[in-house]
């Protein structure tokens, strides 16, 4: 540990456990939403007859289609409507072809090569959203692996290291060896006394050996051990090729300092963890998939502006979502409302006061996503990184690989910035050509390659997206609002992302729709006694 | 010692980022606030986001009012309190804007977009309605 030689050890003591909660802190933030698992129980078996009864759902995105699909198939005869000109919502995927024009009339032509596609929402589905898997799986969505940490991908600071992007596996290394280092000798040297008894000392200081991989005097120094964990500096070979060589260390303080240990436990989180997938193709696969097992049933291009619910049935009006003015109502016995509270709160209705109330109370998240396209795939031929994700201090926060069609000689998409907060308000703020501009700038302090290889991109901005406004949604106070909207008023449940202690994923979409079926279906076939409670989902 | 330290840094990534632009943005995972201090930066740097360049608002499935020739901007206190506590679809954005620049922003919609009313406010004012 010759770099931090100089420092007391107090002081590094101090360094690390900074650093240690901050990363904590960091990764609860990191993922999106909260983090944790799925509620899911398998497909749902509703039995009882629905006695013809017919249900209205509005909005076509992945919570309206389960809840379309499910009761279709037990019986009820159902309607759905939606904004958009097809179905999915935010489970969206744009190809080369696509035009999308956001709020503001700022249109953009998507202009990838035949393959190519950015996932402008979703893009990621982890092992434990069991329901996202299982319809996957049933529909016939061919799912492959996301690669979510990829150990020779970037981490980097504009502020540290010269501005140099590093590898993940030498901080990941070099950041783990270091501090196993420490705790190992501040336990050998009986430092932690009130912490480790006498027998555990000496099984902690052997297990955090092989853990930071240190030598026998309890050092994480330059060695061919280590070199298999961080890389070596002259690559093995054959024949009379160079003998390999270790390569150096990364001192802590250099990784503290640089705040390059922030993003090194994104991918361990239960949300991120590999086994990760994405569907073949693009993530609207499922969005088509789903589709095609409701059939028919979904008038589109439809904008409800008018809720009426009666203790009877409920009524819907919409005009055309490309301006006309004409009015069609719909009536059925039952809805099963999934339009974005940052819509549905602007839309005319007689729901009761706490249920408007709830609705008023929730806000959605800023988000910005963008993809490019370059001719060439030069982070995997120049810098030998097939998918995964670097990390970054700039605005952009981000660059995602692609985790298909490695080693093609095709042009490739990047996904050039992922970022939430402040960054984001401020792309969203800006002209699409504009972000694409900040994008490659920013990014081609990573890859120095972007500016010769670029070729086309596009960008969605959630704040503009014209049929959610925002990204996900956040209640100003869950506790006492939640119970409120998850009640049925009068003949009108709510589902969605924003009704699920899941939100911002996929899988919170498709619980919160399968337990309002549930609901449903037991009011209707007055098993009620038999309906979980309001926070049961 | 520090201090050289942090001011060597700071005049790398200076050099490094060149582009004035890179001064406009924030960085990600670090602060939050917005560098803009003067109103109108700070109105197209946040605001235009929703309600659209020069004010004019937008209709989608939902819709962002517009800014432009709005009468409710008359009294600042009703843009203050939007601001830092958010109504509906719109998000606070109070953490994102210190009390001057939010004070720079109100000025700013209800002096320009075709808003004309009168009486300025400052950040004394605007503290007293965290
Ligand atoms: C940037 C981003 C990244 C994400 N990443 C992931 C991820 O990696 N993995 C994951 O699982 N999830 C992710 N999510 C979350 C996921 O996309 C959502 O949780 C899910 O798609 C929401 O489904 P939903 O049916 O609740 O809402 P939506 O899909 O929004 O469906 C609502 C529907 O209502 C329609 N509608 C709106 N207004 C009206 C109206 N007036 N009349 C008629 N119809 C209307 C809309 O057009 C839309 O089709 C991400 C989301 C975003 C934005
Ligand atoms: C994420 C989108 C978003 C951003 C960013 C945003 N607003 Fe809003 N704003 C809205 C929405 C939505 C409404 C309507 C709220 C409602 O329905 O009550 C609104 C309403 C307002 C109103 C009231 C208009 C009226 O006619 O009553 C003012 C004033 C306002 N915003 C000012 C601002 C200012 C100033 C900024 C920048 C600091 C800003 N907004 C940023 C979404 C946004």
């Amino acid at each position: 540990m010759e770099n931090t030689a100089g420092m007391t050890r107090r002081h590094l003591l101090t360094m690390v456990g900074y650093a240690a909660g901050a990363s904590a802190m960091y990764t609860a933030m990191a993922g999106m939403g909260y983090a944790g698992t799925s509620s899911y129980e398998g497909p749902l078996e509703l039995t009882g007859d629905p006695k013809g009864a017919s249900v209205l759902i509005l909005g076509a995105g992945l919570a309206g289609m389960t809840a379309a699909y499910e009761l279709g198939k037990a019986g009820y005869k159902v309607q759905v409507l939606e904004y958009r000109e097809k179905a999915g919502g935010r489970c969206w995927t744009l190809r080369g072809g696509d035009t999308y024009t956001e709020l503001g009339d700022f249109k953009q032509d998507v202009k990838f090569a035949e393959g190519n596609y950015l996932n402008g929402g979703p893009w990621r589905i982890p092992t434990d959203h069991h329901a996202v898997l299982d319809y996957c799986k049933r529909f016939g969505v061919k799912l492959e692996p996301f690669i979510q940490q990829n150990y020779y991908a970037y981490l980097h600071n504009s502020e540290a290291f010269e501005g140099k992007p590093q590898r993940f596996r030498e901080i990941q290394a070099d950041y783990r060896g270091q501090i196993a280092e420490l705790l190992a000798k501040a336990v050998h040297q009986d430092k932690l006394d009130e912490l480790v008894t006498e027998e555990d000392a000496e099984a902690l200081v052997t297990s955090l050996k092989s853990y930071g991989v240190l030598n026998d005097d309890l050092e994480y120094v330059k060695s061919d051990a280590v070199s298999l964990y961080r890389g070596w500096a002259v690559e093995p070979g054959g024949g009379d090729d160079p003998a390999p060589e270790p390569s150096d260390i990364i001192s802590l303080k250099d990784i503290v300092q640089g705040r390059l240990w922030k993003d090194l436990l994104v991918g361990e989180t239960i949300d991120h963890q590999q086994a990760i997938f994405q569907p073949v193709g693009g993530m609207d696969m499922i969005a088509q998939a789903f589709a095609r097992e409701i059939g028919d049933i979904v008038t589109y291009n439809a904008k409800v502006i008018r809720i009426n619910g009666t203790d009877t049935g409920v009524e819907a009006t919409y005009v055309s979502a490309n301006g006309g003015t004409e009015e069609t109502t719909v009536t059925a016995d039952y809805c099963i409302c999934t339009i974005p509270f940052s819509i549905l709160g602007q839309i005319e209705n007689n729901f009761s006061g706490e249920m408007q109330s709830a609705i008023d109370s929730v806000y959605y998240e800023t988000s910005i996503k963008i993809g490019l396209e370059f001719k060439r795939r030069f982070w995997e031929q120049d810098d030998h990184i097939f998918g995964g994700i670097s990390y970054t201090n700039l605005p952009i926060t981000l660059i995602s690989y692609p985790s298909s069609d490695f080693f093609s000689d095709g042009p490739g998409v990047l996904l050039g910035c992922y970022s939430w907060g402040a960054a984001s308000y401020q792309f969203n703020a800006i002209a699409p050509e504009e972000r694409i501009e900040h994008a490659l700038e920013y990014g081609s302090q990573i890859h120095p390659q972007y500016r010769e290889e670029y070729s086309n991109g596009v960008s969605v901005a959630w704040h503009r997206v014209p049929w959610v406004l925002g990204c996900y949604g956040i209640w100003h106070d869950k506790a006492a609002n939640y119970a409120d909207a998850v009640k049925m008023d009068q003949r009108t449940l709510m589902a969605g992302e924003h009704m699920s202690d899941l939100p911002a994923w996929q899988e919170g979409a498709i619980l919160s729709a399968l337990n309002a079926v549930k609901r449903l279906h037991a009011t209707v076939t007055g098993a009620e006694a038999a309906a979980p409670a309001p926070e049961g989902n | 010692m520090k201090r050289h330290i942090s001011l060597t840094v700071f005049a790398a990534a200076l050099a490094l980022s060149g582009a004035a632009s890179a001064q406009d943005f924030v960085q990600s995972g670090t602060s939050e606030r917005l560098p803009q201090t003067d109103g109108e930066a700070i109105y197209n740097a946040i605001c235009s986001g929703c309600h659209m360049p020069d004010g004019a608002g937008a209709i989608g499935a939902g819709a962002y009012p517009a800014l432009a020739g709005n009468a409710n901007l008359e009294a600042a206190d009703y843009p203050i309190y939007l601001i830092i506590n958010g109504q509906k679809a719109m998000p606070p954005l109070g953490s994102y804007l210190d009390d001057a620049q939010i004070a720079s922003v109100v000025n700013y919609i209800r002096h320009n977009l075709g808003n004309n009313f009168e009486g300025e406010t400052d950040a004394a004012y605007v503290a007293q309605s965290r």
